[in-house]
């Protein structure tokens, strides 16, 4: 390809570009989205499939077509089927079998299959917004796709008809918020390194996306590359001085940083980029720097260090970076999605730009909503929509009928919002105003099997890891808050300590450097401003209400999974043994009886029991106790999977009789009764497994696992109200 | 060097002249770019798997930097490593959504079965382990990603199944 020397040569390879489409609309087409999430989920395998059965059926009318992400995350692979003049049709959960069945009945007979389809009039399309990721049927890795959708036409209008300054004041007018979370106006903040003092200056882009349970920024890099690049040269041109720009991109999004790299290599091939652009004169190139794994790298001084190659501590601001940045020169930084909305609002206008959102909130947000509602994935929607719409409309409401408790806005640095604010609206005034921040867009759903000490202790930690240890209010303070959490979390926390945990939050928030310590402590702040009375529960009840904190569970048994004695074991860390064993020998006749014969496994029950008291309860003086134990768990395991023959049953025998009569004390003497009790009357259950290989009662399976979180390695835990 | 070099626990692997004129390539390659130190030692570890002490040496001597800034950036950086990973990498999420979807019951049954902690690697050296703050791949969370293949929805059940696909 030739690099395009002017606007003439762009505006006829624009209407060449429009061309090939609007012939492909004519065709029958299928587009396989394939963001990171759809290949997770197979997209490769689908597209692979579609292109195999094609050529087999040799339909020559269908083209096989690849496209970026579309948000569904959890329906992954997405299809998107369009006929001539037909509305598309998005299949979702496509699966390799699912190919003949699409291409039989809906390319060839006209018939979508209805079950497998989404339903596109559902709120989730419908309260969308869709701008930034607006190319979301188009293939990312070709630009003459991007330019058949008006791509570059922006920076064309900007580089011939419109002087810095007036590109400035569209921006500013447009009121476009910085995207990266704290909301600061992108003209003001492009006004200051513009009129800032120096002969080189640069622009860079964040995409070091780190907030965990966020990927917004991911989804433009890999969807809409070229946006980004398109955003980034005119913000170049806005700011004069300005010759190289850097992307800064996390190195765990290796599809976006390849999907950035080669749009920055199509831009320059075709003159967007590079000397001379479009024959206008102008010069900028952009150059992409992996990220190396450091959440701190996300804050501005800190990013800038790293691109200079060195260890990313942040630093002391002012100087800002708008007149010390990356090498000391007048820098600025924009979030992905901020340069992103950039060629849009030049095109399309700052009228167009701010006809959505509220007051002080204008165009749209791109989200990514995941967590416990029934419908996961990203959005994009006017900012200002509250998060009930979000959460019951968008989202579906919560999964298996959960009770909605709050939602997590801004990552580590945010908060949590409660589900009684859920009719706030999503913008960067009120949701602040409530201690949480926008952050770069995660949200995050928690219900009712959430416990908010232990959410806050999540997120200490990760800012624990994640700080760079030069400030010692973050440094020093983080563990210290942590610490604090867990020992609250331990049924070890005093009233006090609610008290210290917003003192000390306040003090690292006041004094910390950068961004990361003046944040870190809002996840504990704001539980406490919210679920103060959690934190009482766990303190002055010594219970975890939503049953995560371990050390203050009690167990429930599952009725169908687990065996009635266990109703009774609630608390089993506290004393509950005790509890146990009074009960054991009025279980073992009449209520274990009772389930064995409604449908419950002799060889599972008994390896239950016998796990409990020898296991856990020998104290390994006597070896017939110490060893002979863990040789009939040993025995019973190999019966549960099918590796039992009739001497593991003999051996069990003499086992659990050597163990009552050798043991010195009751726990040993009393352990074996449950096998021997077991073995005598329900040996038939015991030659099933060993015989038919087979579990009468369905319960044993080749691989026996056991829900981790119980102590006893049995039981499901749920709410312990 | 020669002694230093005994000391680390992969030795044999290290063919300290190959590399060194690896290393020599991918400095020259990235000659004039910004924060050459840092991309250097990503394609690096990319072509050795890790970074033991006589490799950050070498880039020190080629670059001209102190050891000690070399090391700063090594340890500071999660990206970086020290020790030899295995033939497949596990990387399990421990981002938010996967925090409170159940990563956390994926690693202790890693740990569990495997007798593997995070940073180890397995003796025959084909797995090794590693927890990761957010793959990006919320909506399918909890993830566990082996290599470059990302595997969602994970059951503490699916694990064994999972690793025994990788040979």
């Amino acid at each position: 390809m030739k690099r395009l020397t002017s606007i003439k040569e762009l505006q006829a390879l624009a209407e060449q570009a429009r061309q090939k489409l609007a012939e492909r609309e004519r065709k029958i087409q299928v587009k396989v989205h394939r963001g990171t999430c759809g290949i997770a989920s197979g997209a490769n395998n689908v597209l692979e499939a579609f292109l195999r059965e094609v050529e087999a059926r040799k339909l020559s009318d269908v083209l096989i077509l690849k496209a970026s992400c579309i948000g569904l995350c959890d329906r992954e692979p997405v299809v998107s089927v369009i006929l001539p003049g037909k509305q598309r049709v998005l299949y979702c959960n496509v699966t390799v079998d699912k190919v003949p069945g699409i291409i039989e009945e809906h390319l060839m007979k006209g018939k979508a299959i209805k079950e497998w389809v989404a339903d596109e009039d559902a709120p989730w399309f419908k309260l969308q917004e869709i701008r930034i990721m607006h190319n979301q049927d188009l293939d990312p890795s070709n630009i003459e796709e991007y330019l058949a959708r008006d791509g570059y036409q922006a920076l064309a209008k900007v580089l011939t008809q419109m002087k810095p300054e007036e590109v400035l004041e569209e921006v500013r007018k447009s009121g476009v918020r910085g995207r990266g979370g704290a909301g600061f106006p992108t003209g003001t903040k492009w006004g200051f390194v513009r009129s800032a003092t120096g002969d080189e200056k640069f622009v860079l882009c964040n995409g070091d996306e780190g907030d965990p349970g966020a990927y917004m920024n991911r989804a433009v890099l890999e969807g809409n590359p070229h946006s980004v690049i398109e955003g980034m040269v005119i913000g170049a041109y806005t700011i004069g001085n300005v010759r190289q720009g850097y992307a800064y991109i996390r190195a765990e999004y290796p599809l976006a940083i390849e999907a950035m790299s080669n749009a920055l290599r199509q831009a320059e091939e075709y003159g967007f980029l590079g000397e001379n652009i479009l024959g206008t004169g102008f010069n900028f190139s952009i150059d992409i720097f992996p990220g190396a794994g450091a959440f701190v790298c996300g804050e501005e001084t800190a990013l800038m260090r790293s691109i200079e190659g060195k260890r990313g501590n942040p630093r002391q601001r002012p100087p800002f970076p708008a007149n010390k940045g990356l090498f000391d020169k007048p820098t600025t930084l924009n979030n992905v999605e901020t340069w992103s909305n950039i060629p849009q609002i030049i095109w399309k206008g700052a009228d167009w730009f701010s006809s959505v959102g509220n007051k002080q909130n204008k165009g749209t947000k791109t989200l990514c909503l995941v967590g416990k509602t029934s419908n996961t994935g990203l959005v994009e929607v006017p900012l200002g929509i509250t998060l009930n719409q979000l959460v019951y409309d968008i989202g579906g409401g919560i999964a298996e009928g959960k009770k909605f408790k709050a939602v997590q806005l801004g990552g580590p640095s945010g908060g949590v919002i409660p589900a009684k604010h859920a009719d706030t609206p999503i913008d960067y005034e009120a949701v602040p105003a409530l201690g949480a921040i926008m952050g770069s867009g995660g949200v995050i759903v928690l219900d009712e099997d959430n416990c908010m000490v232990d959410i806050a202790k999540f997120f200490l930690g990760f800012t624990q890891d994640e700080s760079c240890g030069k400030c010692t209010p973050c440094q020093a303070g983080i563990p210290k808050l942590r610490e604090i959490l867990t020992r609250i979390s331990e049924a070890k926390g005093t009233m006090e300590d609610i008290n210290l945990l917003s003192e000390l939050g306040g003090m690292v928030a006041e004094v910390s450097l950068c961004g990361l310590g003046q944040t870190a402590p809002n996840p504990a702040l704001t539980t406490i401003r919210h679920f103060r009375d959690e934190y009482e529960a766990h303190i002055i009840d010594k219970r975890c209400p939503a049953g995560v904190c371990r050390s203050l569970v009690a167990f429930h048994a599952v009725e169908d999974k687990c065996y009635p004695c266990l109703e009774s074991v609630a608390g089993y860390d506290a004393g509950g043994y005790e509890a146990f064993k009074a009960l054991l020998p009025e279980l073992i006749p009449d209520r274990v009886m009772e389930k064995l014969r409604n449908g419950g496994c002799a060889v599972d029950l008994a390896r239950f029991l016998m796990t409990v008291p020898a296991q856990n309860k020998s104290c390994t003086k006597c070896p017939p106790c110490r060893l002979a134990s863990a040789q009939m768990i040993r025995l019973l395991d190999a019966i549960a999977t099918g590796n039992g023959n009739r001497e593991t049953l003999d051996l069990l025998i003499e086992l659990g009789d050597t163990m009552k009569t050798g043991s010195e004390c009751p726990v040993g003497k009393t352990a074996p009764d449950v096998v021997l009790f077991a073995l005598e009357h329900f040996r038939e259950q015991f030659e099933a497994h060993i015989l038919d290989k087979r579990c009468p009662a369905g319960i044993c399976q080749k691989v026996v696992t056991y829900h981790t979180i119980c102590p006893l390695r049995a039981a499901v835990p749920i709410q312990a109200r | 060097m020669e002694r230093r070099e005994t000391e680390t626990p992969a030795r044999e692997e290290i063919d300290v002249g190959t590399i060194s004129r690896q290393i020599q390539k991918v400095i020259d390659d990235t000659h004039g770019k910004s924060g050459a130190l840092i991309r250097v030692l990503q394609q690096t570890q990319g072509f050795v798997g890790y970074l033991p002490p006589p490799v950050l040496e070498i880039i020190s001597r080629y670059l001209k930097v102190p050891l000690s800034e070399v090391y700063g950036i090594v340890s500071f950086y999660h990206f970086f490593t020290m020790v030899p990973r295995g033939r497949h990498v596990i990387q399990v999420c421990l981002g938010t959504s996967c925090y409170v979807k159940g990563g956390q019951k994926v690693l202790d049954t890693l740990k569990k079965e495997y007798n593997l902690e995070p940073e180890e690697i397995t003796p025959d050296g084909k797995f090794s382990l590693e927890t990761v703050r957010c793959l990006g791949c919320c909506g399918l969370s909890p993830v566990m990603a082996i290599g470059d293949a990302v595997h969602r929805k994970v059951k503490p059940g699916d694990v064994k199944g999972i690793l025994s696909s990788y040979q």
